[in-house]
Order: C-alpha cells, then structure tokens, then sequence
C-alpha cells in the first residue's frame, strides 16, 4: 500500500469514528442544515486564518463557533424563519470567504481542495490532530451523552432535572465546529456535513438504542471511507466525493432492511 | 378520599407567592400564588392560553419568575409529566433505555418496578414510537416516579388518551397518591374528570380566578363567566349535585372554547 494512502486511510478512519456518533445528535436535533452553514462558514475561517496567519484550524473552529452562536442569537428572536437566516448565512459566508480569499493575489490557494477536500495531501502531522482533536471530542461527548441525550428528547424535561441546557447546548456546538476542521481536509467544506449526516442516517434502521446507533454510524462511516478511498484509487475518481458515494450506497442498502426485523 | 383539612399542619412542599411572569412583552403570570401539600391533588384548570402550562415551568424552576418568590421544601424530589414529549422516530429508544435517560442511575428491578405501578410493565422492549397514546403517557409517569418523587407534577396527564383511558389514569394518580402520599400537581382542560378526583382546583386565567374545593369552585362567579353556564351546568350532573343558579349570568352562555364536552 502507497504511503499517502496509508495516512489518508487513517485519517479517514478517525474522523468516520467521531462524526459518527456525533452525527448523530446532529440529525436527531434536527440540525443538517445548521451543520451546513457552519460547515459552509468554514471556508470563512480559511481566508482569515490565512489573511491573519494564524492556524487555519483554530480559524475555522472559531468561526464556525461565532457562526453558530450569531445563528441561536437570530433565531431566539424569531423575526426571521429559521430556514431563511441558515440560507443567508450558509450562503453568505461561504460568498464572503470566496471573496476574502479573491483579495489574498500573493497566495497560492488550492480552491478546489477547501471546496471538495484533499485527502491525498494528509501529513503525519494532521493524523495526530486527528487523533487528538477526536479523542478530545469522543470524551467530552461521552460525558454529557446523557444530558444531552435527555434535552434532546425534551428540553424543558432536562431543565427541571437540573441538567445546565445552555451550557451544554454551546459544547456540543463547539464539538461539531472542531470535528468541521477536522473533516474538511478530507471531503471539504461543501460536504463536510455529508459525513455527519449520513452515516448516522444509514445506521438508523440496524439499531435498536442511541447507543447502538453512534456505534455502528461510526462503522458505517469507517466503510463508506474504505470503500470510497479504494473506488478512487482504481476508478481515479475525487476522493472526498467518492467517500461521500460510498456513504449514500450504504444508506440506500440500510433502507432495504425489513423495519419490523429491527423494531 | 382523604379530608385534607383534617392533615396537621405541616409545611408546604412547594409554595408560591405572588408570582409574575412576562413573556414578549406579555403578563403571563399576574400575581399567581399557589401552595401544595403532601398527600394533596391539585388541579390548575382554565382555558387555552391562561398560562397553565407556563406557570408549571416556572414552578418547576424551568422559567425564572419576574417577580415574587417559588419556594420548595428543602430536598424535596420533584417529578415532572411535561405535556407532550414529541420523540422523532429518527431515533431508536426502548422504553427500558427511556426510563434511564438522564443523571440519576437506577436499577433493572426498579425500572420494571414502576412500570408495572403504571401497568406498562410488558412493553419494556418495545420502542416508543410504537406505543399508543395512553403507553406512552403511562411510561412518562413512570419514568417520572422512578426517583420516588415528593411532588409529581404534571401538565395534560390525558392528552391524546381515550375516554377510558382518561378515567383510568386519573385513577391511577389517585390510588398511588394514596399509597404513596405523594403531593400531586396537575394541569388539566377536562372539567368533568377533575371536579370528581380532586382535592383542590385552582381556576387560572393569568391570576388566580378562584381557588377552593372542587363543588365551591364550580359555583364561583368568575369560573362560570370563564367556562360557560351550559358546561357549569353540565358539570354540576356529573357531580350528581344541585346546581345554585348563579344570578351572575354576564354575557350569557359562551362556547366553552377549553372544554370537551363529555356529557351533553
């Protein structure tokens, strides 16, 4: 096996195992479109990072993180639906990072790589972000399952339960903006959702608890990884894309599964 | 039914004082005050939008009060019924997984425990979305008196629950009052059922209407003008009582927009 693929088969791999479960909560709260727009806002955070020269990954977890929370602020007010502030922002401030990174002639910016990812160009060292920033995401996600588990199903249920909603509510926010940077790199940032999403999606069907659902959206993410690395590399086809294919193939095979079996 | 009036004078589990509670701009809540003690059954009614539900939340400490005080017994363990828990089939969940959700960890005898006191105890496999109405109500209850509540709160027990069904959980709420002597507080549109299983109802309509024992409510002017004279009346069959004919007819009979009419 090349070497490239090697690291670019590892870091898939850690970045199916924590967006699985994650993923999870993302479509159990109902917030694909939401992830999308901080995923969207990441490239955002590319330009400045790079306008300002600082880490682009704390640029894109801090930007999304000021996304999102400029998003709960809109929507608390209620003047605009919901859908419509996600649509000006999503598309906004992906526009506005298109335009920043148009200002920025002295650098050389691989577009198509932020757009659609780049796995084939992962280095050592982004392995060992991935593996931190996942494990730092894995655990703090382990602690607050319940919780946040609990003001899922209801949150006004957790209120009374003592559970601290608010505080939790922007954790988890800042979880799915930390495994944003991380998976841009491998599918980008038009599809980063994709890897929250479906997966967790397709494992809907095999599983009979929460529990069972992030574990085995995890694995189905870890095979739409391995399956769609493979297909690239025989096929030549874009990789992030492929990944991304590979995902749905999986989701479309979950459906055949007979309900009644599972419930 | 036990005479709460006859129960020694202890201290409240939960007292309310003078309550406001603003909502956009609105008065939810006007001046509410509200006591509730152990072993009791009382009843919020009032019609759509009178803030029943809010004043719960507030209760509960959910909301933060914009004035006056919520004070609760020292310790006391509350257990919440919240109106309608809209679980998305996009999730898998057991009743069994259900009934551990949240901090407290219980054991598998108890959890079995409390859903045969609420006679769900077969469905424990099933999936929650598969359940009826009446199931799924009955596994909320018992999720909510898993902790062995001092206090059981909750808001439209019967909500999407057959007539039957209706009954026999107010039964239930009753019976494990008395076995248990649990203070209960309830929300509740259903006249007919509360006027006959309830210790003490308090009329709500932004502020206290009217508060007292079931047969000295449904006489009070003010509750009339809110319900109607032909629901008030048809209340007063139900209860197999008389009916004082209140000279207070106001604006005349209005629809009873809150109510089902069960019996015509």
């Amino acid at each position: 096996m090349n070497d490239f693929l090697l690291l670019s088969w590892l870091a898939g791999l850690g970045i199916a195992a924590v967006s699985g479960p994650l993923g999870c909560f993302v479509v159990w709260r109902r917030m694909a479109y939401f992830g999308d727009t901080m995923a969207h806002g990441a490239l955002l955070g590319v330009a400045l990072g790079l306008m300002l020269h600082v880490n682009l990954t704390l640029g894109v977890v801090v930007t999304s993180s000021v996304i999102a929370l400029v998003l709960l602020l809109l929507q608390r007010r209620q003047a605009i639906a919901s859908d419509t502030l996600l649509g000006i922002l999503s598309h906004g401030t992906l526009s506005l990072g298109l335009v920043v990174l148009g200002f920025m002639n002295e650098v050389r910016v691989d577009l198509m790589g932020y757009l659609f990812g780049d796995i084939l160009a992962v280095s050592w060292t982004d392995i060992l972000g991935i593996g931190l920033g996942g494990t730092v995401v894995l655990v703090i996600l382990a602690r607050l399952w319940n919780a946040l588990l609990l003001m899922t199903i209801h949150e006004d249920l957790a209120r009374a339960e003592g559970v601290p909603v608010d505080r939790i509510h922007l954790i988890f926010m800042m979880l799915i903006a930390l495994v944003i940077a991380m998976t841009m790199k491998i599918v980008g940032v038009l599809l980063v959702t994709s890897m929250l999403i479906i997966p967790a999606a397709a494992a809907r069907n095999l599983a009979r608890s929460p529990e069972a659902m992030a574990v085995i959206g995890a694995v189905i993410g870890m095979l739409a990884v391995s399956m769609g690395l493979v297909g690239s590399n025989y096929w030549d086809t874009p990789t992030g894309p492929s990944i991304v294919v590979a995902a749905m193939l999986m989701f479309a095979l979950s459906v055949l599964v007979p309900q009644k079996k599972w419930q | 039914m036990p005479d709460i009036t006859d129960i020694p004078d202890v201290r409240p589990l939960l007292k309310a004082t003078d309550i406001d509670f603003h909502l956009g701009g609105r008065k939810v809540l006007d001046r509410v005050s509200l006591q509730i003690h152990a072993g009791e059954i009382v009843t919020v009614i009032g019609p759509n939008g009178a803030g029943k539900t809010t004043l719960l939340k507030v209760l509960l400490g959910i909301h933060v009060t914009s004035a006056g005080q919520v004070w609760h017994r020292p310790g006391i363990r509350l257990g919440y019924v919240p109106q309608t828990i809209p679980i998305d089939p996009i999730m898998p969940l057991t009743v069994n997984r259900f009934m551990r959700l949240g901090k407290q960890r219980y054991s598998s005898y108890a959890i079995r425990e409390t859903l045969d006191l609420t006679g769900v105890a077969h469905l424990q496999k099933a999936q929650v979305h598969r359940l009826s109405g009446g199931e799924f109500k009955r596994m909320v209850l018992a999720r909510a008196m898993l902790g062995r509540p001092d206090l059981l709160v909750l808001d439209e027990p019967v909500q999407g629950v057959d007539f039957a069904g209706e009954l026999d959980l107010y039964r239930l709420i009753g019976t494990l009052r008395d076995r248990f002597g649990w203070g209960v507080l309830l929300v509740s549109h259903d006249l007919h059922i509360v006027m006959s299983s309830t210790d003490r109802v308090v009329c709500l309509n932004h502020h206290v209407c009217c508060t007292g024992k079931p047969d000295h409510v449904s006489n009070h002017p003010e509750f009339i003008e809110l319900f109607g004279e032909q629901v008030v009346q048809s209340l007063a069959l139900y209860q197999h009582h008389h009916h004082h004919c209140s000279d207070h007819d106001g604006h005349g009979p209005k629809p009873p927009v809150a109510v089902r009419n069960k019996q015509s």
